[in-house]
């Protein structure tokens, strides 16, 4: 069986961008969209920035109850979803819905929902034994994170398998590589793929202060994340999502969709090593991305571009370019390499399918998306960064990474399929 | 505030992070180096934050990065207590 | 066609014992692990009877170092990882770097320690919070802890799909290694038994209010009330039947022969639920015709409707009466991610000694339900063939089908064994 995996259909919210167009002119432009923290006063936080959406969503076809049901993580996926299906131009009626499933992936899932009920339940973290009377019906949704691909499922009918993967900062990645390999061994048709996340709430926020892993640089917000800048100082913690229709490529053919790309390669490795330490030497991530090109069956050099985890944490800037080197030998040095980070910040489980998105459109586009707010170079990271500016190339292989605490490492190929868009 | 002893360290040292590796941290060992014991980088930013909490004593970030051994944190948590009081 | 994937290696810690032998011999003699929640004053509370892993101290069984950046529910994941490579005899070296994956299953994280930093943080302030909780919380713990203590480098992953999660993570962990990983330990282990936890439970409006410890869970009874909650879990040692072979492996408890998984129709439609597809496309799977299956293990929900739609499922699928049916689940609670790999380790077991495991505490079925559920005592019957079902909430239905090996049968019961200990 040599069943391949498209992409045909993509739904996405980031700070800063709302659906595929917003997004593409927002990575075209470089255009950072980082703030300071809205959604509560930060004021007595260490990081006190973040990527938010601007999201409504009464205004986005849920139902009151579904408002109330939904965490906000679900909302955003719910969305997504609903774009990916509507721009895949898949009439879900005419499907067998036991043919259709779901790969959501999320890190902290339903983390705000669990902060607010907790203050209800605690009288603000007065008691440990909380009350029980004034209890909300959905607490049990949020207190189990897979509701939120139940309600994913529910938006199509999916009878499919579904599930999700929280394989923490990669989870973005590996749901949508998990759903490829449902296709290629012939379980499902068709799988709504992908991610949502949506930390900004304060237990989420003071667990990234306390290990220092955010930056506290919070004089100059729209500038505060800056992968592979010597002036860096930590991730931007931010939300958002993204959900793909993917679909395997002779029925896609068959219906004549539009093909964003192909997902060719993909692999996960951990590295056994620390649950937030990574060593520099970035082997793992590097077997992670031989492993999928060798999937991919495709050569280092055809990389086209690379689209980076780019946290902006001085640890994974280094490990991420020492795996590059490792992988990809002289070819690292000739490769645009960018992360999208830099303008939407680090929207953790999230960011994995807001990069393959990126990439999708980028490929479609030919363009390369900038590294925003690198301005000084680190010497120990001496790749292309493609700073500030977008260039225009053709893009017909591409390489997106991911990386992760509990030590992570994923990698996935996209590559142009001929003639079909 | 009291001074911090060896044996003050030593327990949050425990509640933090757990036993030493091989040997137990006592006096006579407090110029070794951290590793040693093996107590990572995590290992030391929840101790320094719990030293923060119990001692009122602010252990600056970059210091922190700088702090190798169990006396080099006495030291500090120490000399802090004596400007303070 | 794949080669086998064998079962060589299982760890368990349960209510009922901790401990595979111990949790087992618990099993057939109908003792249960469910009691009084004792870790905090319950009496306030409308819900008080759970499974509580009660004999476990975690400092005995892992280094001290773990202990002040772990949940209890890694804590046990943690040992029962250590407990399965133990009993499968894994050498240290025997597998490569790459070989050897990790895939587990979660359903609440590490709920008791993120109550304690939420607390933390909202009655100190967001200095107090610990460095440990970004990973201590999250999902992927179980994975990201067992893969470092064991330096287990290969693709690994962690699912979440409710009390299905368990039975999706072992069919994960196949489907990793028939893509080329020849070792995967996998599993589920779950606890969140905390007063918030405990709360958040009570809130999915299924958990049993009964007082009476033997008469609370009762699935398929014309009394059922609804399901009492647990902690634990298994961690299983999965490897190809050519890497069992090559390092001589003293055991194989069976073989994963299927797998599938499927999703209910959307709330008020009226296409009919998952199970019995997943059922089917399991036995499919493993290439297995319902009359080959000896025994059921069931979700066994202890909800009315939904004993009655599983029953259904069953008795449609093989026929009224046609196969015994189990849910040893009574003694232990429901177990979230860890309830489907204890099922499949009772499975296993059960192939190992011919012997299946009654229901406890359920007096009368439904004669409409038409199923042959084991009741009071053990059932002596050659086991070649189980299915194992789960339900996740929301409409998460997943089957394994597990089959003993072909050729020299698995030793026979071994005297209970304290499983090594390393730290």
């Amino acid at each position: 069986m040599n069943r391949r995996v498209v992409i045909t259909g993509i739904g996405v919210r980031t700070p800063g961008a709302n659906g595929t167009k917003e997004f593409l002119d927002l990575l075209t432009a470089g255009r950072t969209a980082t703030r300071r923290i809205s959604f509560f006063d930060p004021s007595a936080y260490r990081s006190r920035v973040a990527g938010e959406v601007d999201f409504a969503p009464e205004h986005e076809g849920l139902s009151p109850l579904e408002v109330r049901r939904m965490d906000r993580a679900a909302q955003l996926a719910v969305v997504c979803a609903g774009e990916a299906v509507a721009d895949s131009g898949l009439e879900f009626e005419d499907f067998d819905p036991t043919r259709v499933g779901v790969s959501l992936g999320s890190a902290v899932a339903s983390a705000t929902s669990l902060e607010q009920e907790y203050l209800v339940l605690s009288d603000s973290g007065r008691n440990w034994l909380v009350d029980h009377t004034n209890l909300s019906p959905h607490m049990f949704d949020y207190l189990v994170p897979s509701a939120m691909p139940a309600e994913v499922a529910w938006t199509v009918g999916a009878e499919g398998p579904v599930t999700m993967v929280s394989n923490g900062c990669t989870s973005g990645i590996d749901s949508v590589g998990h759903g490829c390999q449902l296709i290629r061994e012939g379980s499902a048709d068709v799988v709504l793929a992908g991610a949502s996340d949506t930390p900004i709430t304060p237990i989420v926020v003071a667990c990234f202060d306390a290990i220092k892993a955010t930056t506290p640089n919070n004089d100059d917000p729209e500038h505060a994340s800056r992968p592979f800048d010597r002036t860096r100082t930590g991730f931007v913690l931010a939300e958002g999502a993204a959900v793909f229709v993917l679909e395997e490529h002779e029925r896609a053919r068959r219906r004549g969709a539009r093909v964003y790309a192909e997902i060719s390669g993909y692999a996960t490795r951990c590295n056994a090593y620390h649950m937030t330490g990574l060593k520099t030497d970035g082997r793992e991530l590097a077997e992670a991305v031989t492993v999928a090109l060798d999937e991919a069956r495709i050569d280092p050099t055809a990389i086209d571009y690379i689209n980076a985890h780019g946290s902006g944490t001085k640890q994974n800037d280094r490990h991420e370019t020492a795996a590059y080197k490792r992988s990809l030998g002289e070819h690292a040095r000739r490769t645009p390499i960018s992360s999208i980070k830099s303008m939407v910040g680090h929207s953790l489980g999230a960011i994995g399918s807001i990069e393959i998105a990126a990439c999708a459109l980028a490929m479609v586009n030919d363009v390369v998306p900038p590294t925003a707010n690198l301005r000084v170079p680190d010497p120990e990271c001496d790749l292309d960064y493609v700073p500030l500016t977008a260039r225009q190339k053709r893009l017909d292989s591409v390489l997106t990474v991911g990386s992760g605490f509990g030590g992570f490492q994923s990698a996935m190929v996209l590559r142009r399929t001929g003639g079909s868009r | 505030m009291s001074r911090m002893t060896i044996d003050d360290l030593r327990r949050v040292l425990v509640e933090c992070a757990g036993e030493a590796d091989g040997e137990a941290l006592t006096a006579d060992r407090q110029d070794r180096d951290f590793e040693e014991f093996g107590y990572d980088s995590l290992a030391l930013m929840e101790t320094a934050a719990r030293i923060e909490a119990e001692y009122g004593v602010r252990v600056p970030e970059e210091r922190m990065a700088e702090l190798r051994t169990p006396r080099e944190v006495l030291d500090l948590v120490n000399d802090a207590l004596v400007r303070t009081s | 066609m794949s080669e086998g994937v064998y079962v060589t290696g299982i760890g368990l810690l349960a209510p009922n014992g901790s401990g595979l032998e111990q949790h087992w011999a618990a099993t057939l003699a109908g003792r249960s692990g469910i009691a009084t929640l004792s870790r905090f004053d319950v009496s306030r509370y409308p819900v008080r009877l759970a499974g509580q892993v009660d004999d476990f101290d975690a400092a005995r069984h892992l280094p001290s170092r773990l202990l002040p950046q772990t949940d209890i529910s890694t804590q046990l994941a943690l040992v029962a990882a250590d407990w399965a490579l133990a009993d499968a005899e894994i050498d240290e070296g025997f597998f490569a770097d790459y070989d050897t994956g990790v895939v587990t299953s979660n359903a609440t994280g590490g709920f008791e320690f993120t109550h304690r930093e939420f607390r933390k943080l909202w009655t100190r302030g967001s200095a107090a919070v610990s460095v440990y909780e970004s990973f201590a919380w999250f999902y992927a713990v179980n994975t990201g802890q067992i893969s470092i203590r064991n330096q287990f480098r290969g693709p690994s992953s962690a699912l979440v799909a409710e009390q299905a999660g368990g039975l999706d993570a072992i069919g994960h962990a196949r489907r990793t290694i028939r893509r080329g990983t020849p070792m995967v330990v996998t599993g589920g282990v779950d606890s969140a038994l905390d007063p918030w936890g405990w709360v958040a439970q009570i809130a999915s409006g299924r958990l049993s209010t009964a007082t009476d410890a033997h008469r609370a869970y009762r699935p398929f009874d014309v009394d059922a009330c609804g399901y009492v909650p647990g902690e634990g879990g298994a961690i299983l040692v999965l490897e190809t039947a050519s890497a069992a072979a090559a390092r001589g492996a003293r055991q194989v408890y069976g073989e994963i022969a299927g797998y599938a998984t499927t999703f209910d129709p959307p709330p008020g439609s009226p296409r009919p639920p998952g199970l019995r597809r997943a059922a089917e496309s399991a036995l499919a799977d493993a290439g297995l015709t319902p009359d080959q299956v000896d025994v059921v293990f069931a979700d066994a929900s202890g909800v009315p409707e939904l004993d009655r739609a599983e029953a259904a499922a069953i008795s449609g699928l093989f026929g009224p009466f046609a196969v015994p049916v189990t849910a040893p689940k009574a003694l232990t609670g429901r177990m979230y991610s860890g309830g489907g790999p204890v099922d499949v380790a009772d499975a296993l077991l059960s192939i190992r000694d011919g012997v299946i495991p009654p229901t406890p505490g359920t007096a009368e079925v439904p004669e409409d339900y038409r199923i042959d559920l084991v009741r009071g005592v053990p059932r002596h019957h050659e086991v070649t063939t189980a299915l194992v079902l789960a339900r996740g909430r929301w409409g998460f239905n997943s089957a394994v089908v597990v089959r003993a090996v072909p050729g020299p049968r698995t030793p026979a019961p071994r005297r209970p064994r304290q499983p090594q200990e390393r730290t």
